[in-house]
Parts: structure tokens; C-alpha cells; sequence
């Protein structure tokens, strides 16, 4: 259509709109759909319906399938970098691809150093240094603090529960019941006695605000800036200290007159609240609740503004809310920079408050005379008194918000920071990402070194250090890398790890930085040595996450890194450091501690820790102890595998008690170590865990759910181990149980099953009959169902278990059961039907199968193999290739009928199914040649060759295939079509460029002219040879060095000559990867017509004045004189005068190519008497030693240990001698490395070649020895 | 030696070399080498029985007396080292 039809028939349907609008315009709700004019809505479809408009029209259509909503996909979260649009490709962080688990790394606090009982001797402990016992203290009212909170947490709730069920009027009174007249006068207290009641402790009288002041808890625990000031809101810490106050805890201060100022003066307020949601705060409840900030308004430093302009005045101490205004400050860029550690979200707002700056700048007197017209304005000058603010820093400042009211303490300004403008740093540093600042920001200060003090001079060195290792250029890194790994014990352990540490808890790091910095601190570990002590918990704290990366080399390099430290610490100082986290409250601790001391146990040995396992996993004081000991033993055996057998016992006494724990995690965990510590030892130490047999045995009877898996799992590990009789005997204990099982709904209970019943099934001494009888009827009934089929990893235990059955009780009892099912009308269930009988049948062959069986298998492959539309399809192939292959000759009365399904389906519409069955024929070709179907071949033959006209090229790759298959098994002279038909239609395709269909086409060629080269006439050849050398581009190395042997094959059919000139021709080209190609080509041409055919027309072509041919030339000859050996013996003298006319040419890569073609002919020939050639090649060899590019030298060196072995090292040596002891160092640094290469290859050949040296005053250089003659 | 020589296969080589007992270098003193010399020729004497029992037959002595004195003779084999001028 034209245009001016088209804009006639918009007018048109607008014409007859607009009337409609004004037939009915008083149809519709003026009031709701308001004025808007109907001409403002679109009025016509966009031609190409695929921009912008696909989210109104989606409403419309219909779903073609299930989906997410579309809000939610176009709402799906990105990462930090991807949302300022900036197209930065996908982010490296760790942080983005750790789950939730993982990021708990970065809840844990870097410890203060601690103190080291070996460098002080008997010295009483200095009180600033923290001891071991301080730390288990610490620990241990952590652990009464969280059981109070959560004791507290508990009583809340139940008290709500039972507020709820009575009216809120009777709430208070409610309370009181439910607390059993217990006299109580607020929440605090109560929080106590509930304390009291589940600890009966009278100690503990003190209420949880005392509790910051009894214990130097986590503020003092952070001496690190980085961590005091905690801006991140988000990062879900168990201190409620840290968090940002919540608009609903925030309405509650404000009651409170006298405390709650401002919002933002009484931030922690609630914190010690368990239930941060107090219901009802907006309708006030009788009972209101008290709290103590408005009981002690003396102390509060946020009440009295005075004592926040003064923050240094004792009101900071840690017992009242320590650094209340802190965490508080607005995340202004200018502000938090060098504070705490960023968020990705500040990092965010850091680049658009830059974007804004941008966007908000001064307007230049240019730009406002563009804007302003030129008459009626006049520019006034500023006043006098007028200074532009420059810093950004104060900018920011000059504009308050509601939250940096009394408590914000203006930071001190410094004016040589700048943080708008990624500024060039000064002496060479690498550039700062702006994560970075908070780290180096100082060295971006330019105060003067000179004034500084050593320490801070020290601490800037190592910042410089790090940062050129976190960014710099490889050459920078390596050099701070050494230089650090020098100087670490002149910088000191203290310094280095407080800078290096806290890094690696940035939260914006990127795995290669984790890389370096993890680099550093083994390197300066390995310096340090026993210095580290006092920092090992620091560290662990750092390094333990790596144990659980799921980056497997960030897993060993956490592991080597702990190893190193255990070697360097001592097992007294780890186990000081890491025995509190053992029984720490965070599970997460726990578990990273665990993994820790495995390896530590590895790094020292398991007999040094077993005392200590013992003890812990013996603890009476906190089950906690007890699961972290036992899984320290899971570990490992996990990490060291077998070699546990010599500790095996130890090991299972120390954790056998726990599986009659009282707590069920430690049963459990104790079970799952049993399993791995079984493991680990297979198939030995059966005798080990004779103790543990019962328990477990009898456990499964008693246990349920979790527990009872785990048991399951473990006796699924032990019983492989046991001798015949035992494992029959307890196999049939442990079935009554997994069979009871089989019916669980549980899918990880399932999974063990599956698992055990395999294990039990391939151990020696349970019987076939018995599987058939008793396993195999329930286990069909229970797991053979199609709901298997859709979960993969039950899909693939499924597979397995009933493979391994079937190795028990043959073929035909497991392919008999399911065979039906190949015609299910699950397509995911006959796949998994398929890929057994597959595996079944090509582990055990099909001799079992009798023919009825035979006859219901091949009838439901084929079914199953027609009926399937999913894409990954293999399965159905692999299974009809085995079932076909392992019939053999049964097969036969089959055949006509699976070649009627091949052929149809090769003419079927989707190419999917077309290449199947091209695929099916290769691999049903050799039992089709067993069976004598030859003619059926040959029809197929006609078949394929007739779709060659294929257009998709993953099919004509199939189909190609497929031919070759046929050729392959009936041979050239039978195939139909015959040979000199089919060859000239596969010409035009070895043209096309897909990988696939080069690789069949060539391969095929290439067989063709091996075999039935006489078929073809020669002038086809020729024309595949200029074919050919199109392939020699190929970028798959299969389809290259097919092509050239190809070239050989066809050489050896029409001769040497037309395809020689072919190739010497296609020296000429530009293209290197063809000319090698082509050079090798005729080395194999040379090789597979004799050389005498080919060195002549190859030596004449030299003479072509062109450098690439030339060179081609020599590499050529290269190449033959390799792949000839010593057939050079007879060409040797032949084309000596052109290697030496090559030796002596100006051009480096003649002398190198020629260099190396000396080499193989010197390797070719040694012994058989060309030494008068090869001397002479030596002397035009020699001259080249002082080339310095590295090819040419490389060339030159290996020729020369070429001649080594071909005239002797005698000789080579008296050409060295020259020059050994030359005036000019540079002759003699090359003159002695070939001595050294002719050293260490022929030493003890030179002893009689040396020169007779005289003797000096003191000296004796002769050798006697050699003179005696009897 | 230039930068780009620094990665290269060449550079590797010699510190290849380097690592064998008996390979020398550009400020290898002659005594050293003599030195080398001297012990790769009592070590070939005495690694090949056939000459070992030759010089045993020129010295009129036992072929383990003679093994023995080759080895005893591989400590110091030219004398004391000369005094280095220094450089």
C-alpha cells in the first residue's frame, strides 16, 4: 500500500471516531475518564509491533505458556552496577553470587589480637591484651545473652498469644494471669525472671543493660574504624546496636519526652526489646510500656545536646548507647567515605549524587548568554564578600537533614581530599575504585612525608603496597608482592593484618582481589612465622569463608592458606583461637570453625587433635560443643579421605556416644560422620565401627524423619565394608526399615533411600533371590511411578539404584518389569525407562532377553523412540543404539521395520527428528552388516544420498555421517550409489562451513580416497584438492588435519605432480594458518610418494624470489625431513647447497626455518654417516648463536643439540671452547649456555673431550689419569 | 637484558641450567671450572667399570682401592681454591 492510502484510511477511521465519540459521549462517566480528549489516545497499530508497545498488547493475547508475571520479569533484581545503566557487564563481586548463608561472613567481627602465651613466658598478661580466658567468658554470656533474648522473645509472644485471645482491655490482667501472679512490674523484669525460671540462677539478678559494661562485648571488640560506625542497615547483625531505628520503634521514643528529643536522638532505644513490633503503639494501651531511657535521663548523651558538640567528654562510655549518632549519619558521600564500610546501595547513590553534581553545576557566563536574550539584562558583579563553596564536602553540608540533627558531630574537613574527581594519585599508584577510599583515602592526603611518624609512614608504605597489589598493573603487582613479602617483618604482623584484613571484608570484592590479597597473606604468613599468633583469629575470621565458597579454587586456596597458618601458629595457638567459635551461638561460625579444624588436623596431623576432639565432643556444657566436635570429624573425613584408616577407631570412639545424644542435631550430625568416616575408609576398617553397629541399628528402629536419614545413610556406607555374611545379615535387618520407607513422602528421605538400597544390593553377600523376593516388588510398586521421572537428581539416583540391582539380578527380571512402561504416556518416564534398559543392557549384555521379552522391547523402543518430542533427546538414540547393538543378529527379523521408521522419519518436517534418524543409521550400520541386510543398506545408501540436498547443517552433518557409516561397513565397491556418484555431489557441500558438516564431509572424502580413490576420475580429485585447501581454514584442528591427509591419500591415487603444483601454489597466499596448513600438506604428500617425487619441484620453487614461498619452502622441507626419519640419509646431500644458501640469508625467519630443518635432519640421520654434511650445515649453523629474538635463537639452540646427537658432543664442545672464556661478557653468556645445554645432555661424553689445562702454583688442572697407557 | 627477553623461553633456560651441579655461567672462574672438570672425569672413571679396571691394571692396585682414591680425590681435586682478587 502507499502511503497517501494509508494516511486516506487513518482519516478516515478518525473521521468515523470522532462521530462515534460524539454519538455516545454521554455513555461513559465524565467524572471517572474526566476530559480526556479521545483523539489523545493511539488511534492506529505501529506497523512493527515488536517496540515499546508489547506490554499493553500482552494483556490481550493469550499465553502460549505458564509464566511469571510480566511485572515481576521486568522487575527482576539486578545487580548493584547494572542499575545505573552505565552497561557494565555482569558483575564480578562475590557478594552478587553468594547466597544468603554466605553472606553471613560478613556479620563476623575482626577480633583484636590476642594474647600470646609462648612469646611472653611466664610474664602475667598485659590487661589490654585479650586472653584466652577473657574470650571464653566473653563467649559464654553471648550465649546467656541470646538464650535470655530468646527466653524473652518466647514469653512475648505466648503473652500476646494469650493478649490476643482476650480483649485488649483485659489485656494487662490477662498478662497477669498467664504469668502466674508473679509480681511483676514491667516487661524488663519479667524478661528476667524468665530468665531466672530457665536457668535458676541467682546470678543472673542483673538485667541485660548491665550487660555492655560486664563485658568488653562487640564495641570494644572493634577497634577498627571500619567496623564502628556500621552503615549497613541490611546486613541482618544479631546486635540490635548497629541498627538503623525503624519508623515503628521510632513512634515509641517519641513518648518519651524526655529522651526522645529528636526522632533520630534515641536511635537504639528498643533494641533491647526482643519484639521490635510492639503492637498497638499507634492506639495507646492502658498498659504503656516504660522504658528506662526516660528513668535515667542523667546519663542519656542524646538527651543533653551539650555533651554531643563535645563527644570526646566521657558520656561515650560503652554502656550507654555507645555511638548512637554514628550509625546515623546520612549516607552522604562526602560524609561516610573514610567511616565505615560502604553498601552497594551508598556506592549507588555516591555515583548519582556525582551524575547530579554533573547535571547541577554552575552555569558558565557563556551558557547564560546563550539563554538569556542579549538587551534588558545586565550583569552585576558578586559582592565583594562573595566566596564560591568549592569542597563538595561542605556543599553537601550546607543543606541539613532532619537526621543530622543534635548528634551529628561534623567530621573534620580535610582539605586535600577530594572525592569528586577520580584524581590522579600521586608516585605511580593505581587507580581507586571508589569502595577503595574508605581504605586508601589517606593516601590521597598530601601531607608531607617527612612529617609524619615512622609508624605512619610505615602504615602509608603498606597501603601503597596493598593497593598496587589490589589494582595495579601485573608488573606493579608482582613487584608490591615481593616487596611485602620482603619487608613483612620489618612492617610487623600488627600493621600488615590491619590493613590487609579488613579488605577482605569489604563487601564490594571482586574474586581476582580476593585472589591477590589472599596471595599477600600467605606470602606473608610464610614470612612471618610465629609473629602471626597473636593474629590468628583475625584472620581465621577472614579466611574461614573461603572454606565454603562454592568457587573450588577459592575453597583450596582457604585451605592452604589455614594449613599454613596451623604450621605457623602451632596447634596450641589455633586451638586457643578457634576453641570459643565452637560453641558460638552462629551456626554459621560454627560450621566455617569446623571446616577449619579439619584442616588444621590435616595441616598437623589427626593424632595431635584427637585429644582435644575428645574433650569437645564430650563437653557436658553445651550440646553446641558437642555437633561442632563431631562435625570437625566429618570433616575430616571428607577432606583427607583415606588416610583416616590409621585413626579410624579413635575417631568413631571419640563420636560414637553422640548418636545416643539427647539432642537430635547431634544424633544426626553424629550419623552423617559415621557415614563419611565410612566413607572415607572404604573398603577397610569394618573392625573400627563394630561399635557403633548397634546403636545404629537399633536407632533406626526408634527414630523418624531426619534423624532416622541420617542413620540410614550411614549404615548405607558401613555395610559395603563388611565381609559377606555380615552385610547378607544386616542388609535384611536394615530392609524391613527402607522398604518401610520407600513409601515416605519425603523427597530427601527418598534420595537416601534410593542411595542405601544401592549400596546394600552391590555388596557381596546379598543374594539375587533375595533382592527378587523381598526388595524388588516393593521397590517397583513404590519408586517406579512417573512423579520420579520429573525431579532430576531423583531421576538420576533412581537410574543408578536400579542399574545396580539389575547387576545382581540380570537383565531380564529389571527390563521384564519396566518394558511396558516404554509405552507410558509420560514422555520424561519412558526416558528414564529408556536410559535404564540402556545402561541395563550395555553393562549385562542381551543374551538374558528371551524372545517374547525381545520381541515387547523392540516393539516399545520403537514406540518410544517415534512418539518422543521433547529436545534433548539423546537418551531415546543411546538407548535404541545399545538395545540394537547388544541384539546383534536377533535383531534381524526387526530390521525391515526400524528401516521403514528411519526412512519415514527422515523425511519427517522437523529437522530434529531427521537428524535422529541419520544418527539412528550410524549407529545401527554394524549390526545391519551382522544381519547380511546389505541390500537394506544399499537402499538406505540411495535413501541418504537423495537428502543430501539437506539444509539444515546439523542434519547434513547427520546424514553425512551416516553414509560413512554405510561405506564404512559394506565397502566401496558394494555401496550404493555407486562410488563415482556419489563423490561428485559431495564436492559442491565441502564448500559449506558449518563444523559439523565439514568434519563428516571430509572424513568421508578422506575414506573415499583411501579406499576407492580408482572409482573417481582424476579430474575430480583435482577439483576436491582446490576444495580442500579452503578447509586448511578451518578452526576445529579434526577437520584441518583430516584435510591433510586427505591430501596424502589423493597424492598416492592420481600422483604426486598436479597436487603438488596445487599446493605449491597456495604458498603465495597471504594467509599463515594456510600456508602451514599447506606446507605440512606437502611434507605428507612427500612423505606418503616418496620424497624423490616431491623434492625436486619443491627445491625448484625456491627459486621463486618471494619471501612467503620461500619460506613455505624451508618450512616444508622441515616438516618432511621430521616425518621421513632417517629416509633423509639419501635427500641430505641433495639439498644442502639451499639450506646453506638459506643460513646465510638476510631474512631472520629463513635462517630460523632452515635452523630447524637442520635440526630434524641432523635427528634423522645420526649414526648413519652424514657427519661431513652436518659439520658442514653446522658451520652455517653456528654464526646465528647471537640472535636475540627468541624464535630465531630457540631455532639456532636446537639445532645445535640436534648436532649434539648426530656428530657427538666432542665435537660441538671444541666449537664452544672458543668462546668460554672471550673477553666480551656477552659472547661469553652465550658461549656457556650452550655449554650448559651440552652439560646436561651428553656429561659424561665431554670427559674425554676437555682440553688439557696446565697446572698453576697451587693447582693441579691436569688429569694423569688420561696418560697411562699399559 | 630487555624487558621483553624477561619472559621469553631463553631466560627460562638458563635458569633451568642453573639448577644442575656442574653448569657454569659467564663469571665462572677457571679454577672452578678445572674443578668441575676434575670431578665429572673421577665420576666417569669411576661410573665405567671397564676404564676403572684399566687404570687399576696401570697403577698396580686393587680395582676398590683405586674406586676409593678416585672418590677421596674428588674432594678438593686441584688444591686449594686460589685467593679471588676482588672484584
Amino acid at each position: 500500500m502507499s502511503d497517501p492510502e494509508i494516511a486516506k484510511t487513518q482519516e478516515e477511521r478518525k473521521r468515523m471516531e470522532q462521530q462515534l465519540a460524539s454519538m455516545n459521549s454521554v455513555t461513559y462517566d465524565e467524572e471517572f475518564y474526566g476530559g480526556t480528549n479521545k483523539a489523545d489516545y493511539v488511534s492506529s497499530i505501529p506497523v512493527n509491533d515488536e517496540d515499546e508497545n508489547v506490554d499493553d498488547n500482552e494483556l490481550a493475547r493469550k499465553m502460549a505458556s505458564y509464566t511469571a508475571p510480566k511485572s515481576l520479569m521486568s522487575d527482576m533484581p539486578r545487580g548493584g552496577d547494572e542499575d545505573d545503566g552505565s552497561g557494565m557487564p555482569k558483575s564480578k563481586k562475590i557478594i552478587d553470587r553468594e547466597d544468603d548463608y554466605r553472606r553471613r561472613r560478613l556479620n563476623r567481627i575482626i577480633s583484636p589480637e590476642r594474647h600470646d602465651p609462648f612469646a611472653a613466658g611466664e610474664k602475667t598478661p598485659d590487661p589490654s591484651v585479650r586472653t584466652y580466658a577473657e574470650i571464653m567468658r566473653e563467649e559464654a554470656l553471648k550465649r546467656e545473652k541470646e538464650e535470655t533474648l530468646r527466653l524473652i522473645a518466647k514469653k512475648k509472644k505466648e503473652e500476646e498469644e494469650s493478649g490476643k485471645a482476650a480483649p485488649p482491655s483485659e489485656k494487662a490482667a490477662s498478662a497477669a494471669a498467664a504469668a502466674a501472679g508473679t509480681k511483676r512490674r514491667n516487661r524488663w523484669d519479667q524478661s528476667q525472671d524468665g530468665d531466672g525460671g530457665a536457668e535458676a540462677k541467682k546470678a543472673k539478678t542483673t538485667s541485660d543493660w548491665d550487660l555492655p559494661d560486664a563485658t568488653p562485648g562487640r564495641w570494644d571488640a572493634t577497634p577498627t574504624p571500619g567496623r564502628v560506625a556500621d552503615a549497613t542497615p541490611g546486613m541482618g547483625r544479631r546486635n540490635r546496636w548497629d541498627e538503623t531505628p525503624t519508623p515503628g520503634r521510632v513512634v515509641d521514643s517519641d513518648a518519651t519526652p524526655a529522651g526522645g528529643a529528636t526522632p533520630g536522638a534515641t536511635p537504639a532505644g528498643m533494641t533491647w526489646d526482643a519484639t521490635p513490633k510492639l503492637p498497638g503503639m499507634a492506639t495507646p494501651t492502658p498498659k504503656r510500656q516504660r522504658s528506662r531511657w526516660d528513668e535515667t535521663p542523667a546519663t542519656m548523651g542524646s538527651a543533653t545536646p551539650g555533651s554531643v558538640a563535645t563527644p570526646g567528654q566521657g558520656s561515650y562510655t560503652p554502656g550507654i548507647t555507645p555511638a548512637g549518632g554514628a550509625g546515623l549519619e546520612t549516607p552522604t558521600p562526602g560524609a561516610i567515605n573514610l567511616r565505615g564500610p560502604i553498601t552497594p546501595e551508598q556506592y549507588n547513590l555516591l555515583r548519582w549524587e556525582k551524575d547530579i553534581e554533573e547535571r547541577n553545576r554552575p552555569l558558565t557566563d557563556e551558557e547564560l548568554d546563550s539563554m538569556f536574550p542579549q538587551e534588558g539584562y545586565k550583569i552585576l558583579d558578586p559582592p565583594t564578600n562573595y566566596v564560591p563553596i568549592r569542597t563538595p564536602a561542605r556543599k553537601l553540608l550546607a543543606t541539613p537533614t532532619p537526621l543530622m540533627t543534635p548528634q551529628y558531630a561534623i567530621p573534620e574537613e580535610n582539605r586535600g581530599q577530594q572525592f569528586d574527581v577520580p584524581k590522579e594519585l600521586p608516585g605511580g599508584l593505581p587507580f581507586m575504585k571508589p569502595e577503595d577510599y574508605q581504605y586508601f583515602g589517606a593516601l590521597l592526603n598530601e601531607d608531607d612525608e617527612e612529617e609524619l611518624s615512622p609508624d605512619e609512614q610505615k602504615e602509608r608504605k603498606i597501603m601503597k603496597l596493598l593497593l598496587k597489589v589490589k589494582n595495579g598493573t601485573p608488573p606493579q603487582r608482582k613487584t608490591a608482592l615481593r616487596q611485602l613479602t620482603d619487608k613483612a617483618r620489618d612492617f610487623g604482623a600488627g600493621p600488615l593484618f590491619n590493613r590487609i584484613l579488613p579488605l577482605l571484608m569489604q563487601p564490594t570484592l571482586e574474586d581476582q582481589e580476593r585472589h591477590l590479597l589472599v596471595k599477600v597473606i600467605d606470602r606473608v604468613l610464610y614470612k612471618l612465622d610465629e609473629l602471626v599468633r597473636p593474629y590468628v583469629h583475625k584472620i581465621l575470621v577472614v579466611i574461614e569463608p573461603l572454606l565454603i565458597d562454592e568457587d573450588y579454587y577459592a575453597r583450596v586456596e582457604g585451605r592452604e592458606i589455614i594449613s599454613n597458618l596451623s604450621k605457623a601458629a602451632g596447634l596450641a595457638t589455633m586451638i586457643a583461637a578457634m576453641r570459643p567459635d565452637i560453641d558460638n551461638i552462629d551456626e554459621y561460625v560454627r560450621n566455617t570453625t569446623a571446616r577449619a579444624f579439619s584442616v588444621v588436623a590435616s595441616a598437623l596431623g589427626i593424632p595431635a587433635l584427637l585429644p582435644f576432639l575428645k574433650a569437645v565432643c564430650q563437653s557436658k556444657k553445651s550440646w553446641q560443643a558437642r555437633h561442632t566436635g563431631i562435625k570437625i570429624v566429618q570433616q575430616i573425613a571428607i577432606l583427607i579421605g583415606c588416610a583416616v584408616l590409621p585413626h579410624l577407631r579413635s575417631l568413631v570412639e571419640i563420636i560414637e556416644n553422640g548418636l545416643s545424644d539427647e539432642n537430635q542435631k547431634v544424633r544426626t550430625i553424629t550419623a552423617l560422620s559415621l557415614a563419611a568416616l565410612a566413607e572415607a575408609a572404604a573398603p577397610y576398617g569394618i573392625e573400627s565401627f563394630d561399635s557403633v553397629l548397634k546403636p545404629l541399628w537399633k536407632g533406626i528402629r526408634s527414630h523418624r524423619g531426619k534423624v532416622l536419614a541420617a542413620f540410614l545413610k550411614a549404615i548405607g556406607f558401613i555395610i559395603p565394608l563388611m565381609d559377606a555374611l555380615y552385610a547378607s545379615y544386616y542388609t535384611k535387618e536394615v530392609m524391613i526399615i527402607l522398604i518401610r520407607e520407600f513409601q515416605s513422602p519425603d523427597e530427601e528421605m527418598k534420595k537416601i533411600v534410593l542411595k542405601v538400597v544401592k549400596q546394600c544390593v552391590s555388596t557381596e553377600g546379598v543374594e539375587a533371590d533375595y533382592i527378587r523376593n523381598d526388595i524388588l516388588p516393593e521397590f517397583f510398586r513404590n519408586f517406579w511411578v512417573r512423579r520420579m521421572a520429573l525431579d532430576r537428581r531423583n531421576y538420576r539416583q533412581l537410574v543408578e539404584t536400579t542399574v545396580e540391582i539389575a547387576n545382581k539380578v540380570g537383565v531380564a527380571d529389571i527390563v521384564g518389569r519396566i518394558v511396558e512402561d516404554l509405552k507410558d504416556e509420560s514422555e520424561p518416564y519412558r526416558r528414564m525407562v529408556m536410559e535404564t534398559i540402556e545402561k541395563v543392557v550395555v553393562n549385562l549384555g542381551a543374551s538374558d532377553i528371551d524372545a517374547r521379552l525381545e520381541e515387547l522391547l523392540i516393539d516399545g523402543i520403537l514406540y518410544a523412540f517415534q512418539e518422543q518430542t521433547s529436545d534433548d533427546a539423546n537418551v531415546m538414540l543411546n538407548g535404541f543404539g545399545a538395545v540394537v547393538n547388544s541384539l546383534g543378529q536377533r535383531v534381524k527379523p526387526y530390521l525391515p521395520q526400524i528401516c521403514g521408521t528411519i526412512k519415514w522419519r527422515l523425511n519427517n518436517k522437523s529437522a530434529k527428528v531427521r537428524q535422529q534418524a541419520a544418527d539412528l543409521i550410524s549407529r545401527i550400520a554394524v549390526v545391519m552388516k551382522q544381519c547380511q541386510e546389505e541390500q537394506l543398506m544399499g537402499h538406505l545408501g540411495v535413501v541418504l544420498y537423495e537428502y543430501l540436498g539437506e539444509e539444515y547443517p546439523e542434519v547434513l552433518g547427520s546424514i553425512l555421517g551416516a553414509l560413512k557409516a554405510i561405506v564404512n561397513v559394506i565397502g566401496m565397491t558394494k555401496m550404493t550409489p555407486p562410488i563415482k556418484d556419489l563423490l561428485p555431489r559431495l564436492t559442491p557441500i565441502l564448500k559449506n562451513r558449518h563444523e559439523k558438516v565439514q568434519e563428516n564431509c571430509i572424513d568421508l572424502v578422506g575414506r573415499i580416497a583411501d579406499r576407492g580413490a580408482e572409482f573417481v576420475p582424476a579430474r575430480e580429485w583435482m577439483r576436491i584438492c582446490f576444495e580442500l585447501l579452503e578447509m586448511l581454514k578451518a578452526h576445529k584442528k579434526g577437520i584441518r588435519r583430516a584435510t591433510v591427509n586427505t591430501f596424502g591419500y589423493i597424492a598416492k591415487a592420481i600422483g604426486p605432480q598436479d597436487v603438488l603444483a596445487t599446493l605449491l601454489n597456495n604458498l603465495k597466499v597471504q594467509e599463515r594458518q594456510n600456508r602451514v596448513c599447506t606446507t605440512v600438506a606437502i611434507a605428507i604428500v612427500a612423505e606418503t610418494c616418496s620424497p624423490f617425487t616431491v623434492l625436486p619441484a619443491l627445491m625448484n620453487e625456491y627459486r621463486v624470489p618471494e619471501l612467503n614461498v620461500q619460506n613455505g619452502v624451508l618450512k616444508s622441507l622441515s616438516f618432511l625431513f621430521e616425518y621421513i626419519g632417517e629416509m633423509g640419509k639419501d635427500y641430505i646431500y641433495a639439498v644442502t647447497p639451499l639450506l646453506e644458501d638459506a643460513l646465510m640469508d638476510r631474512d631472520l625467519v629463513h635462517r630460523q626455518t632452515a635452523a630447524s630443518a637442520v635440526k630434524h635432519m641432523a635427528l634423522g640421520v645420526a649414526g648413519l654417516g652424514c657427519e661431513d654434511a652436518l659439520v658442514h650445515l653446522l658451520n652455517y649453523v653456528w654464526p646465528n648463536i647471537f640472535e636475540t629474538s627468541p624464535h630465531v635463537i630457540n631455532a639456532v639452540m636446537e639445532a645445535i643439540e640436534g648436532m649434539r646427537v648426530a656428530l657427538g658432543a666432542a665435537v660441538v664442545l671444541n666449537y664452544c671452547l672458543q668462546g668460554l672464556f672471550h673477553p666480551a661478557r656477552k659472547v661469553r653468556e652465550v658461549y656457556w649456555k650452550i655449554y650448559n645445554s651440552l652439560y646436561i645432555g651428553a656429561q659424561d661424553a665431554l670427559v674425554a673431550a676437555y682440553p688439557m689445562l696446565e697446572d698453576e702454583e697451587h693447582n693441579v688442572y691436569t688429569r694423569p689419569e688420561l696418560m697411562m697407557f699399559v | 637484558m630487555q624487558a621483553s627477553d624477561r619472559f621469553n623461553i631463553n631466560s627460562q633456560l638458563e635458569h633451568l641450567q642453573a639448577k644442575y651441579v656442574g653448569t657454569g655461567h659467564a663469571d665462572l672462574h677457571r679454577y672452578e671450572w678445572a674443578v668441575n672438570i676434575q670431578r665429572d672425569s673421577y665420576a666417569s672413571y669411576v661410573g665405567h667399570y671397564p676404564i676403572l679396571s684399566y687404570f687399576a691394571l696401570a697403577e698396580n692396585e686393587s680395582i676398590g682401592r683405586e674406586r676409593y682414591n678416585f672418590m677421596q680425590r674428588m674432594l678438593l681435586p686441584c688444591g686449594p681454591p686460589p685467593e679471588r682478587e676482588d672484584d
